[in-house]
């Protein structure tokens, strides 16, 4: 087998070397009654590479990707353009085949990499500090409700109705079993996200650990924090901001500037394909004042001995590895490679190139806007927005999605999928449009919208 | 705007300890010294060719929203962002370059079929909400390679979406908190405490902890193993859980695991298993036949997905028919043909009245999917089986070879499975794990898991995998042999190692008193000097 380098000859030696008559002498301590003998019901015997590639693509080719269709699916994950040498860096084996580096003095790669990605984050974030990754950005979200716990000391926790429905389900899980209390929501179509900060600042009160906020939010709305900031920390409660789309921030004020003391975010739009959902690159960034409360691995410059720079994972007394049932976190793997692949994007694009990539999807998102937004009866209901925005259909918008897909037009994501069984939402459909969509795009779309609609 | 005005200054320290005269840059020819990118970088310089940008009316709707501060994101064009990353990758350790015997961590070669698998447009270029009907190639992957799981497990219910191992463990433990809270309704006493073994890793106290549990550890034996009679002993009414790692960290297979599992039942508790050593008894074992309740299964190490500096992961968890009800959201299911995701809270009562919500945003690790899936097609059913055997070959190999210089605790006891296991003993006063470890370093070695299990002084744990050839074995061998004297014999040397490394051992101290987590500018040392 072309993995596995031992032969016959070699296993044979190996045995005698060890003292062992066969294979199965090393497996004595097995209990009689659990040796499994074989075979494994449905698993094939071993295959070539050819006959590997050819049943995973017939797989892959079942599916329509992105790039195949005028493509405008956001809510939480977005199609950007990513350079070559992103794919080509992150594949030098060096990176791809290392681990987690607890052997610094050969690791300096990944902790560099470590310490620069966390200086971008913590930059484009507008915060202090940031640390080296989480799963992706839902799993980020919880993790700042929890560490706002921490600090605060407080247990309830108060959710925007503009946060994105699958983070409100993963803190709604995580917090059935920690007994923090959530206080959540669902958007208005009828709504501004003005009207909606003011209902969370009235909601505010001395038991409050902190408020979770996305912007944009779900439907795209972006809107200014500020206001809430200053509520939250009036009342001792912190300000938790969640990024779903990190190129907006190369265009609006950041979460930090506008007062966030914790910014949770998904990265996988800079550097990080679709794939399906995962894997994916939570953004984790904080004050200075609160990183002792952060979860997660930190890299951290330090000198070797003989005074060299370097770097070397830190503040590790926070961690499980160490702390056992203490840690800030269970934490321990987290999303490295996508880390790096966010690092490296950023690296390419600089603060001149990430500020003219979220212009471009601005501007294409206007005219999409504009375009779809003359259609009888469709309205559009957020404003402003950044690349995505939502319309209002005259009729429920989940079939009218299946129904553009069913002619090759990725038309948008429904509320109505999102928010199962709230009726005032079914007719929502969001859209988003990237530098990636074309003029051609734009018009396959209002075609298709059209033509499903009459 | 330039970040860094003044040029980056290599500092290449004083060269104490250094036998050669340090060069002009820094350098030591193949190992090139590479500045931060805030050093070398600038904001208005970039690696991407984008259209104009478009006409200032087109962001008027922002408003006082327009970001108008500067971020501070230095741009490289590409060739500098390509060597600046390539540079950065050369002063990496990886399983591409030699033997990586973290134990534990199941370093095994990453195939680059599954990378390929992983870029096809239909996999990595499709969006986690597309329609159900464009994605059936995608949802047909994973319940195959949940089906697969589960038959190599023996267990009839599985969770795909957990991110990591300890991201698995939170998933099985919820599950069996679920399972109490059910049982609870039904009139049950609430159950508080966890049993976690000495030796466990840190994510099992940690995850019990976080899931609301008191956490109380078990003993071990003198071989190494559960001490059964302790663990009865602590099993009661307030036991909601017990946590085994099988095979354990110690590297041995727990041969009390059935017995456990039945005293565990008997007490009204769950077994959870933590299966990250699950390499060494793939397609011998099936879990499910030892009698656990949950297990997660690391991809990144059984199935070969990339380890990646530090992840991407995935942890899919099996359940027994006991927990299977009370898996989370979202999961596969097949429909005739078809494959639908069963991703809405109010799908729960028609398929799986008692299932927690979602534990991430979307369905899982798709890419580990892929990759894991291209894995256990290439070995099939019997090359799995020799996985394991090779891979515990392997490692009973380099624990017979090295048990005559190195104290090997547990080696009276039998055959190790997947790992082997050495302590400190014997090595000369002032000598540690930590100078063996560095000293393989300048040996050309990954060193292996140290001071881990905590339940072993000095412990050091060795897990070389099934992808290793008998001469680099052997070549470890006599490198960990020749280290192992030199401590023995105090060889002073040991203690300044590693000398041939990119850099030679460095403050943590001063990292963690001092902590400096993100890039500041200098003021500039020429100026201040002047």
């Amino acid at each position: 087998m072309r993995y596995l380098p031992l032969q016959d000859g070699d296993r044979a030696a190996m045995l005698a070397r060890i003292g062992a008559g066969s294979i199965d002498d090393l497996f004595v301590d097995v209990p009689e009654a659990a040796r499994f003998e074989g075979p494994i019901a449905d698993l094939p015997m071993h295959a070539p590479e050819m006959a590997v590639e050819r049943q995973l693509a017939g797989l892959a080719r079942r599916n329509l990707a992105a790039g195949e269709a005028p493509f405008f699916l956001g809510a939480g994950a977005y199609r950007h353009h990513i350079p070559a040498s992103v794919d080509h860096l992150i594949q030098r084996g060096e990176f791809l085949t290392s681990y987690t580096p607890y052997q610094p003095e050969i690791a300096q790669g990944t902790l560099q990499a470590l310490f620069e990605f966390q200086t971008q984050v913590a930059r484009l974030l507008g915060c202090d500090v940031a640390n080296a990754s989480m799963y992706d950005g839902s799993t980020a979200c919880w993790e700042a409700i929890g560490m706002a716990r921490r600090i605060t000391r407080r247990g309830k926790a108060i959710l925007s109705g503009g946060l994105h429905p699958h983070y409100v389900s993963v803190c709604k899980t995580m917090a059935r079993f920690t007994g923090d209390q959530l206080a959540t929501g669902v958007p208005r179509l009828d709504g501004t996200a003005e009207q909606e900060i003011a209902r969370l600042i009235a909601a505010i009160d001395g038991e409050t650990s902190c408020v979770v906020v996305q912007n944009p939010d779900i439907l795209g709305r972006v809107a200014d924090l500020s206001e809430l900031a200053e509520a939250c920390h009036a009342k001792g409660a912190l300000l938790v901001a969640v990024v779903t789309e990190p190129v907006s921030l190369g265009l609006i004020r950041s979460h930090g500037e506008m007062g966030a003391d914790i910014v949770a975010g998904e990265g996988q739009s800079i550097g990080v394909g679709l794939n399906f959902g995962g894997p994916y690159v939570g953004l984790f960034a904080t004050r200075e004042r609160y990183v002792r409360q952060m979860p997660g691995r930190l890299a951290g410059e330090t000198v070797d001995a003989a005074g060299k720079r370097g770097f070397v994972l830190t503040l590790s007394t926070r961690e499980q590895h160490i702390r056992r049932e203490k840690a800030t976190s269970n934490i321990c793997t987290n999303s490295g490679l996508c880390a790096l692949a966010f690092s490296i994007h950023l690296t390419l694009l600089g603060e001149a190139g990430l500020r003219r990539l979220a212009s471009l999807n601005h501007a294409r998102t206007v005219t999409a806007a504009e375009r779809l937004a003359a259609l009888p009866d469709v309205e559009r209901v957020a404003d402003p927005f950044f690349n995505e925005f939502t319309l209002r259909l005259p009729k429920p918008s989940r079939p009218i999605v299946r129904a553009m897909a069913a002619r090759g037009v990725l038309g948008g994501v429904s509320l109505g999928r999102l928010y199962p069984g709230q009726s005032a939402l079914e007719t929502g459909l969001v859209v988003a449009v990237t530098e990636t969509v074309s003029d051609e795009d734009i018009a396959a779309l209002a075609d298709a919208l059209g033509e499903a609609l009459s | 705007m330039s970040i860094n005005a003044s040029g980056w200054k290599p500092n290449i320290g004083d060269g104490q300890g250094d036998h050669e005269r340090p060069s002009f840059t820094g350098n030591r020819a193949l190992m090139l010294e590479e500045p931060l990118i805030f050093e070398i970088g600038d904001t208005e310089r970039t690696g991407v060719d984008l259209a104009d940008a478009p006409a200032a009316n087109a962001v008027d709707r922002l408003g006082a929203l327009l970001r108008s501060a500067p971020i501070g994101l230095p741009g490289l064009t590409e060739p500098e962002t390509v060597r600046h990353y390539t540079r950065l990758s050369r002063q990496n350790y990886a399983i591409d370059l030699g033997l990586f015997p973290l134990g534990s961590c199941t370093m095994k070669h990453n195939p680059r079929l599954n990378e390929k698998m992983a870029r096809l447009p239909g996999f990595a270029d499709l969006h986690p909400l597309t329609p159900i009907e464009q994605c059936q190639g995608a949802l047909a992957l994973i319940h195959l390679v949940g089906e697969w799981l589960k038959a190599l497990t023996n267990m009839p219910a599985i969770a795909m979406s957990p991110k990591a191992g300890a991201h698995g463990e939170l998933c099985g433990l919820l599950a069996i908190r679920a399972a109490h809270e059910a049982r609870e309704r039904a009139g049950g006493a609430a159950r508080r405490t966890v049993l976690v073994p000495e030796s466990a890793h840190g994510t099992n106290p940690a995850t019990a902890a976080f899931c609301g549990y008191a956490v109380e550890s078990i003993p071990a034996t003198g071989d190494g193993r559960v001490d059964l009679a302790a663990l009865k002993a602590k099993l009661g009414p307030d036991i909601a859980a017990v946590m085994i790692t099988n095979p354990n960290t110690c590297g041995l297979f727990e041969r009390d695991m059935i017995a456990i599992a039945d005293a565990v039942h008997a007490a009204g508790a769950y077994l959870y298993c933590d299966g990250a050593n699950f390499n060494a008894i793939v397609g011998r074992v099936r879990p499910g036949d030892l009698g656990i309740d949950a297990m997660h299964i690391n991809l990144h190490k059984t199935f070969s997905t990339p380890h990646g500096g530090g992840g991407p992961g995935a942890g899919p968890v099996v359940f027994s028919q006991a927990l299977a009800p009370f898996a989370p959201l979202p999961f596969v299911e097949k429909q005739g043909d078809r494959f639908v995701l069963v991703e809405e809270e109010t799908a729960q009562a028609e398929h799986h009245g008692d299932a927690f919500g979602r534990m991430v945003a979307f369905h899982g690790q798709m890419g580990m999917f892929v990759r894991a899936a291209a894995y256990m097609l290439s070995h099939g059913a019997d090359g799995l089986r020799q996985v394991a055997e090779d891979a515990v070959l392997a490692a009973n190999y380099v624990l017979r070879s090295l048990e005559d210089v190195l104290e090997a605790p547990f080696a009276a006891s039998g055959p190790c499975m997947h790992e082997a296991l050495f302590s400190d003993e014997g090595l000369a006063d002032g000598f540690s794990t930590l100078d063996i470890a560095k000293a393989l370093i300048d040996e050309g070695f990954h060193p292996m898991t140290m001071y881990f299990p905590l339940v072993v002084h000095g412990a050091m744990l060795i897990e070389p995998t099934e992808t290793e050839s008998r001469a680099t074995l052997d070549q470890f061998i006599g490198a960990l042999r020749s280290v192992a004297e030199r401590g023995k014999a105090g060889d002073p040397t040991l203690q300044q190692a590693p000398i041939h490394a990119p850099r030679r051992r460095l403050d943590e101290t001063l990292a963690a008193r001092k902590p400096v987590l993100v890039w500041r500018e200098q003021p500039d040392a020429a100026v201040a000097a002047e």
